[in-house]
């Protein structure tokens, strides 16, 4: 009865949030969206995906032959095509399914993103969407990432996802998650609704990789949820040309002595506006956050915004947050911002904004490297720090699809 | 192989290099000597062409080549290489991809790092943190990689501990001289114009000629052994006198 209330609430709020335009970004008009196929047959392995799909996969770090993986899941325009686990203690299965199954879950629903935030979180729990539900059980500790990918492939569609991760107490989770876009699909608009819950303890390490293309909207709406001594790595990563991406992930750091360390390496090519936040609530004691954000704009626009909130004692951050403005056209814009409420916290942030240096290219020039080769050196380079710190496999993975995105771009 | 011909360098607006003469033989070790700020860091970049380095009169000539306003890739691929005083970081690039991809040979990088004691810096990030001995023992592993005709080497003692400089000295001996005897040097080709401020790089290589700066200009040249032992007598006042005798009496 009371879950029945709090629908017939929550709905009414979303109802009425409706045309609430969001904090940031370009507004987009949802009407001239549909909404995407629910229908698309289910395969019991990736491998019997057809080979342009699997092309799709691969482009966004998500292995058809789920190879080195410890679950995996698909969505295709609103349909659930797949959902496994390989590892005993991780549940990896549609959201819709998991609510079923799951009667606590209604706990954790909607409980991280309010649906009245803008017209994105309104309209993904206007639909409904579905999405992935990932679940490690307490003490679990599982190396392989589970593996998922969100695809856009019809033509106009809004795609709405929603998504939830739970990691129990003392738990250790890897997730992967690929975006990405079928070949042809020109206009198209991406809402992903994700909360991440991570318990006493626990760890999770959640990987993005975006890899649109150039008539996509994106707006993700994410919530992470920390207990006490709990550790959020969040790895972000943007390279291949996307019209708008506004996004503003929000860890809270509840308990005492929690971590949370965001790192964002993304590229905004001429057409493309990177609106990227990243907003940490530090009210446990103790708590510690480091944010890492590594952009170039070889003609589009970045807006590099940094929050860290601190509001218990002993509470440490530091935000580093470096643009490089490579040809003519590109604008960075970097937003840092410290709000401490308590004496006893200290935070830091750094933020520096231009060229490659001038130095450094003719020192490699002085090796015998082309001006070219030697600009490559250093981009690759000054991104190689956005997402240092990550196990090997992970890194492979990011430098594998930093190999397969055109670099020639830059 | 090197030949600089009245030479006039500003940096930033300011006139530091005043007509410089002066040459390397292939072959030839040259060294220069000077106070501080006496220009011959300057010299070394211009000659490699680093930007900021402004040639407002003068030429310079590599192998009969007039190279004066050349790119610095280009310079570099005729044969010209620099080991610098203070090189910029590389955040982000690994010691051991700059120097894969200088050598374009994989197998190089390890054992030459092995050679100076570099070998657990290969994975460091090229010139982030390194101490002073360091960065020369750096700068050599990515010279030895590149594999010039002409080094340019700017104090390669400097900031260098007692342990360091044996590995330093004996390095700039092999890269400089390899395992050809003096009376062959000028066959292997290899030829190098030093910047000392101590002359304790002369303990370790066989110095040609030597040449003093002052003020932008070169106060004289002659034997480096003997230039080196009346300016460790004297010091460099003393040469700048000797000079402006010299002048009164000519």
């Amino acid at each position: 009865m009371q879950a029945e209330a709090d629908h017939r609430e929550l709905k009414r709020k979303a109802e009425a949030a409706r045309e609430k335009k969001a904090a940031f970004g370009e507004d987009i008009d949802l009407e001239t969206f549909r909404s995407g196929s629910k229908d698309l047959e289910r395969v019991k392995r990736l491998a019997e995906l057809d080979e342009e799909e699997k092309r799709t996969l691969l482009q966004a770090g998500v292995l058809p032959t789920e190879e080195g993986r410890s679950g995996s899941f698909v969505l295709m325009d609103e349909s659930v095509v797949h959902a496994s686990s390989k590892a005993q203690g991780v549940e990896v299965m549609p959201l819709k399914d998991a609510l079923k199954v799951h009667e606590w879950l209604k706990d954790y629903y909607w409980k991280g993103v309010s649906p009245e935030a803008d017209k994105f979180t309104a309209r993904t729990y206007l639909e409904g969407a579905d999405g992935y539900f990932i679940h490690a059980l307490p003490g679990t500790k599982v190396s392989a990432p589970v593996q998922t990918c969100l695809m856009l492939k019809g033509k106009g569609v809004a795609q709405s996802v929603h998504n939830i991760v739970i990691v129990e107490e003392g738990a250790e989770l890897d997730v992967m998650t690929g975006c990405s876009t079928s070949k042809g699909v020109e206009r198209a608009l991406h809402l992903g609704i994700s909360e991440f819950y991570i318990k006493k303890g626990a760890k999770l390490t959640f990987t993005m990789i975006h890899n649109w293309s150039e008539q996509i909207g994106v707006r993700p709406r994410t919530v992470i949820v920390q207990e006490e001594g709990s550790t959020f790595i969040n790895n972000y990563v943007a390279l291949r040309p996307v019209k708008s991406i506004q996004t503003y992930p929000t860890a809270r750091l509840e308990g005492p002595g929690c971590f949370a360390r965001f790192n964002s390496v993304a590229i905004a090519h001429p057409g493309s506006e990177l609106d990227l936040g990243t907003r940490a609530v530090l009210s446990g004691e103790g708590s510690r956050c480091e944010m890492i954000s590594r952009t170039i704009a070889t003609g589009g626009k970045v807006i590099a915004r940094g929050q860290m909130v601190g509001k218990a004692r002993n509470v440490r951050g530091h935000l580093e947050c470096r643009g490089l403005i490579l040809g003519e056209g590109g604008v960075q814009i970097a937003i840092p911002e410290l709000e401490a409420y308590v004496p006893d916290l200290e935070m830091t942030h750094e933020a520096a904004v231009g060229k490659i240096a001038q130095d450094q290219v003719e020192y490699l020039m002085a090796r015998g490297l082309s001006e070219e080769e030697a600009v490559g050196i250093i981009v690759r380079g000054f991104l190689e720090v956005g997402i240092r710190g990550l196990p090997e496999n992970l890194k492979r993975e990011i430098d594998a699809t930093m190999e397969r995105t055109d670099m020639r771009a830059i | 192989m090197l030949e600089i011909e009245d030479l006039h360098v500003e940096v930033g607006g300011r006139r530091i290099l005043k007509g410089v003469s002066l040459s390397v033989l292939a072959g030839y070790t040259n060294v220069l000597f000077g106070p501080n700020g006496s220009g011959k860091s300057t010299l070394l970049m211009t000659i490699m062409g680093f930007s900021g380095y402004k040639v407002t009169h003068g030429r310079i000539l590599f192998n009969g080549e007039d190279i004066t306003q050349m790119p610095v890739t280009e310079r570099a691929k005729r044969g010209i290489g620099i080991m610098m005083q203070r090189p910029p970081n590389l955040v982000g690039v690994s010691l051991e991809n700059l120097v894969k991809v200088t050598s374009k040979d994989k197998a190089l990088a390890s054992g030459a790092a092995q050679g100076l004691d570099m070998a657990r810096f290969l994975e460091r990030d090229v010139n982030v943190g390194f101490s002073g001995g360091e960065i020369k023992r750096s700068e050599l592993l990515q010279l030895e990689a590149q594999n010039p005709c002409l080094y340019l080497l700017d104090e390669p003692e400097s900031g260098v501990d007692l342990v360091s400089i044996e590995r330093v000295g004996s390095k700039v001996r092999e890269l400089l001289h390899g395992t050809s005897c003096a009376g062959r040097r000028g066959r292997a080709g290899k030829a190098a114009l030093v910047i000392t401020h101590t002359g304790q790089i002369l303990d370790y290589i066989e110095a040609d000629r030597g040449y003093v700066m002052c003020n932008g200009t070169v106060m004289c040249s002659g034997n480096p052994r003997e230039l080196l032992q009346e300016i460790s007598k004297m010091g460099y006042e003393e040469c700048i006198k000797c000079k402006l005798k010299l002048t009164t009496v000519n």
